[in-house]
Order: C-alpha cells, then structure tokens, then sequence
C-alpha cells in the first residue's frame, strides 16, 4: 500500500540539513571547488602552458565531470553513515518514529527518498559552479545531474544496509581509507583510467563510479553514446538494487525486533 | 487538552469477564523468544479503560519486552494479543495511531529544537500543521515547558528531557500511554511534577500502562500491578491486595550494635512472626502487629541495639517475590 508516510522522513531530513548547512556546504561544494581550483586551474595551467591536453580536452573540463562523481559518492556515504548510526544507535530516533503509525518501510524509503534529493542538489549546484568556470561545454551534462545522483546511490545504498548492522562507528574509517579515497584518486577523476596498471582498470571498472564518472564525462563532453551509456547505468543500477535488497533484510532485522 | 469525561468515569468491573468495550489490551499465553532467549514467557494479562496498570520487576524481567509488544514494534513469537481490540500483527500502524509511548530512553533529536521535535513527531501521525501548533502548546503549557519551546533540546536538563518526552507521547491525544521506567534517572522535584502530570492523565480518563522498579511510583500511580521476575508474571493486584497476600501488616526491624552479623541466629526468633529474614545488618519480623512482637522478643530477653516498627511496603512484596540477588 502506498502512502505519504515516507514523505515525512523527508520533511525532518530537510529540517535537519537546514541546522548542519554549513557542515553540508562544505563537503558538497567548496570541497569540490577547491579540487576545481586547485587541478584544474593550478595544474591545468600548467599543461595547458606546455599545450597539453587530457583526452582530448582541457584538464579543468577533464576533472570537472569526475568530480561531480565523485561528489556524490561521497555526499551518499556521508549521509548514510554516521547520520543513520546516530538515529539507529546513538540518539536512537528511529525507535521513537517507529512508534507511530510509521513503519519500517516508510522509514528506509523515505530516507532513500531524501538521499536522492540530496544527491541531485548536489549535481545542481555543482554543475552550476563548474559552468561558471567554464568546466561545461555541453548541454548534455544536465544529464549528468540524474547519472551522478544514480553513481551516489550505487554507494549509499549498500551504506545505509552496512549502517543498520552495526553497533559502533568503526567501519566508516575503514570504509573511507579503503574504497572511499582510493575510488576518489584512481576511479577516472583526475585522469584517464587507461594509465593504470592493467589488474587496477579491471577494479575500478567493477566499481560503480568509474562508470559514473566516465558517463558523466562523456555527458560533460557532449559525446555520450548508446552502447556504452546503457552499460555504464546497468553496472550503477545493479550496484543500487543490490544495495537495496541488502538494506531490506539488514533495516528490518535492526527494527523490528 | 480534550478531555475524555466518559471514560474515567466507567466502574471498573469486578469480574475478570469484563464488558469488551472496557478491556483495551488483552494478553493470553503470550510470548516472546529471542533465539534461544525466552524474554516473556507465556504471561496474562489485560488492561481496562482508565486504569493505571503498572509492571513492576528488577532490570531483564521482560518489562520493557511487553511494553514493546503492546505497543505493536515488537513481534509477537507466540500467544494471543488484542490491543484497542485490533491484531498487532495485523493493524500495527492502526494500532500505534491511537498510542502514545514514552520510551526508556528520551530519543529526542537534540539539535533540533523542543518545537521542532513535536512537530516532526506531530506530522508521523498525519496531523495537519495548524492543528500541530495548537496542541504543541497546550501539552507545553501541560509538561511546563511553555517557554522552553525554541531552545535545542541538547540544553534541556534531564527532567526537562523526560517531560518533553512525555508531551510528545500524548501528541495524538492517545487513548493508552505507554510508559517505560517514566521516571528513572530523575530527581525527586522532576520525578514529582512527573507523577503529578500522569494523575491528571489519569483523572481525564487516559489509560496507562507503565514499567517501573520505584516502588513508591507504583504505590503512587497503579491501580493494579503485575509482578514480573525471570520473563514470567509472578503475582497481580492492587498494592493494598499485593502486600496483604504476599507479606503482613507490619514489619519489626532489629538492629544489633556492632559486628557485621546479628549476635542472634533466626531460630531465636520462631514462633514470634509469621516471616523472619535474617540480613546481614538486621532482623525482619513480618508480622500483623509490631508493638506485640517488640514485646514479645524483650520478653525472650533478647535485646536489639534499635527497634523499628513500620507499615509493609510494596517493596517488601517485591523483594519476596523476586528475591534480594543482584540480578545484573
């Protein structure tokens, strides 16, 4: 049966996200715009001195698609690690919103719900911001808006199924030193995904942001193509459902007990 | 506030064979397990209109378990529940719509503030914004937090948590309030105000039903009383009822100078009470008269360092039931 419940998750996440804005201003857009500056400006002067460009293209419109990528992926991990932790463990919200005619299901979607807002003002904004730098050739990247909100998901997903199974916040450390920041520096940010040793493209291509940042790119770009385009989305998507499925046992098996 | 005028006023009704309308939550044989654990085992119980129904036990009895239960998030593993006349397991959220729960822990969202914690609880149950409002102040002015509504929660003391807690449980307008260990934790001025708050509750026809292990608030708020120890009700009834089955009139507390054990073993004293408990520190004799038995163990040429004669409490009730072990 579907009902506005969900919708009111995503009337307290938005009170929320007005308290912590700054915090959020950070992550989602100055933290970004410092890598804009300082790669593609600072080190894209530098090659473009030496009339060099990346894939055909200036560094600064190279990255600028990468890291919208990026971007989300890490807004997503951010929002359904310590947040879901501190409402299933810490201030344990969700035990108080469970008393209501709210139910589990409300609950996990809404917030899903939420993430995918989220995620694509994160795209907006950024999109907005690189065009201004003159990172935007195409009118396709406003499609890269929805493409980097579906990378961001094909990572919060298994997060928020990986946050309803534990009890202590560890395991984001190791999430962030282990997948977070290397997917940032090797996943085809910041350069072309063939420089890598051979067994390290075979990884970052089983992940789901370097297919987000190469649609993305190609998006950016004005060249996004059929074939590949669909491949890029089922390997995001599959990642999304799977986390899906995931969340759907580990929330129910946290919730209702 | 509404008030409920029809509801306080119902005779509670004598046999156990209530009219349906009066029972709102009816337990027979009911169970939880986890895994191996059996939390709550097999218990009965119901709860009518306007009562105040207390579940009293030491920390793992498997309160908090039925409470949950009740209050349809928790599964049932086995048994029979009826609560509002509705199936849990069917109708949770028809269920919860007309509850009001007031957990162990406050889980207040501390950076948002006292309001804005209402509201949000107040739009889970699809209540429109105006109507919100309205009532936010009421149950403010009624848990004396009127001024206290746009500070954050974080600053709020502990009493003021728990009130806020409380106000938000009756946001609904709840036909049963559900409380888990309402005052624990809270100095005596808060645990007061708190009692005081719930009475009123009470008085305007709201059904309670509440966990506790303070004895002088179960004395203080229930009509009736389940005893709970080691997943299973042990005993039921009013306080009065509980401490006139389960223990005497009066209570004789001797105490010995010196040493850390009593100079006299229990044998010294049979036949002067109907229960002798040897502590470490004294001698209890539960007994229907103190002064008599005072007499009695002086006329023995026993001679205690002091002698106490008090009224039985619930708390002797309880610690016969449940036994003085540490549980946890």
């Amino acid at each position: 049966m579907v009902t506005a419940r969900p919708l009111h998750i995503l009337a307290y996440d938005f009170k929320v996200f007005k308290k912590a804005w700054r915090g959020v201003l950070f992550i989602s857009v100055l933290s970004p715009l410092l890598y804009l500056g300082a790669m593609g400006l600072g080190l894209g002067g530098l090659l473009r001195s030496g009339n060099h460009t990346v894939d055909g293209v200036s560094y600064l419109r190279f990255i600028a698609p990468g890291l919208l990528a990026t971007t989300t992926m890490q807004t997503a991990v951010a929002e359904t690690s310590y947040p879901i932790m501190a409402r299933l463990q810490w201030n344990r919200i969700y035990e108080a919103t469970l008393n209501t005619p709210m139910g589990a299901g409300d609950v996990m979607l809404g917030e899903m719900l939420w993430l995918v807002l989220r995620l694509t003002g994160v795209g907006v904004v950024f999109v907005a911001v690189a065009a201004a730098f003159g990172g935007v050739p195409s009118w396709q990247a406003v499609l890269a808006i929805p493409v980097a909100t579906l990378a961001g998901m094909a990572f919060g997903t298994p997060v928020f199924a990986l946050s309803a199974r534990l009890r202590s916040d560890n395991a984001y450390n190791a999430i962030n030193r282990f997948i977070v920041i290397p997917l940032f520096l090797l996943g085809g940010a910041f350069f072309p995904i063939g420089q890598l040793p051979r067994v390290l493209q075979g990884i970052a291509w089983s992940t789901p942001l370097t297919h987000g940042v190469a649609l993305c790119r190609d998006l950016f770009l004005g060249r996004a193509g059929m074939p590949s385009a669909l491949a890029h989305l089922a390997v995001m998507l599959a990642y999304t459902a799977a986390g899906l499925a995931a969340a759907r046992i580990t929330f129910w098996r946290r919730v209702v007990v | 506030m509404t008030i409920d005028l029809s509801a306080g006023e119902r005779p509670a009704p004598a046999t156990p064979d209530r009219a349906r309308t009066g029972t709102l939550i009816e337990a027979r044989a009911l169970s939880k397990r986890f895994g191996d654990r059996v939390a709550v085992d097999s218990v009965d119980f119901s709860v009518g209109r306007g009562e105040a129904f207390g579940f009293l036990g030491p920390n793992g009895a498997g309160k908090t378990t039925t409470m949950r239960m009740i209050g349809c998030v928790s599964p049932v593993t086995s048994g029979h529940l009826r609560v509002l006349g509705m199936d849990p397991t069917v109708d949770g959220p028809r269920i919860r719509a007309r509850l009001g729960v007031v957990p162990q822990a406050d889980t207040l969202d501390t950076e948002l503030s006292v309001r804005d914690n209402l509201m949000i609880y107040a739009r889970y149950f699809d209540i429109p914004r105006r109507a919100a409002r309205t009532r936010i102040d009421e149950l403010l002015d009624f848990v004396q937090l009127g001024d206290r509504g746009s500070e954050q929660v974080e600053v709020l003391s502990g009493g003021m948590k728990r009130r806020l807690t409380i106000a938000r449980g009756l946001i609904n307008d709840p036909e049963i309030l559900l409380l888990d260990e309402p005052t624990t934790g809270l100095d005596p001025q808060a645990r007061h105000l708190l009692w005081d708050r719930l009475y009123r509750l009470k008085q305007r026809g709201t059904t309670l039903v509440l966990t506790t292990h303070y004895m002088d608030e179960a004395e203080q708020l229930c009509d009736r009383i389940v005893v709970m120890d080691k997943a299973r009700i042990v005993a039921e009834g009013s306080p009065p009822q509980l401490i006139e089955r389960y223990s005497t009139r009066e209570v004789l507390e001797l105490r010995f100078g010196g040493g850390d054990e009593p100079p006299v073993d229990g044998a010294a004293f049979e036949g002067l009470a109907e229960r002798v408990e040897v502590l470490p520190d004294r001698v209890l004799l539960y007994t229907a008269d103190g002064e008599r038995t005072t007499a009695a163990v002086h006329g023995r040429g026993i001679v205690p360092a002091s002698t106490l004669v008090r009224r039985s409490t619930l708390e002797d009730v309880f610690l016969r039931l449940t036994g003085r072990m540490l549980v946890d």
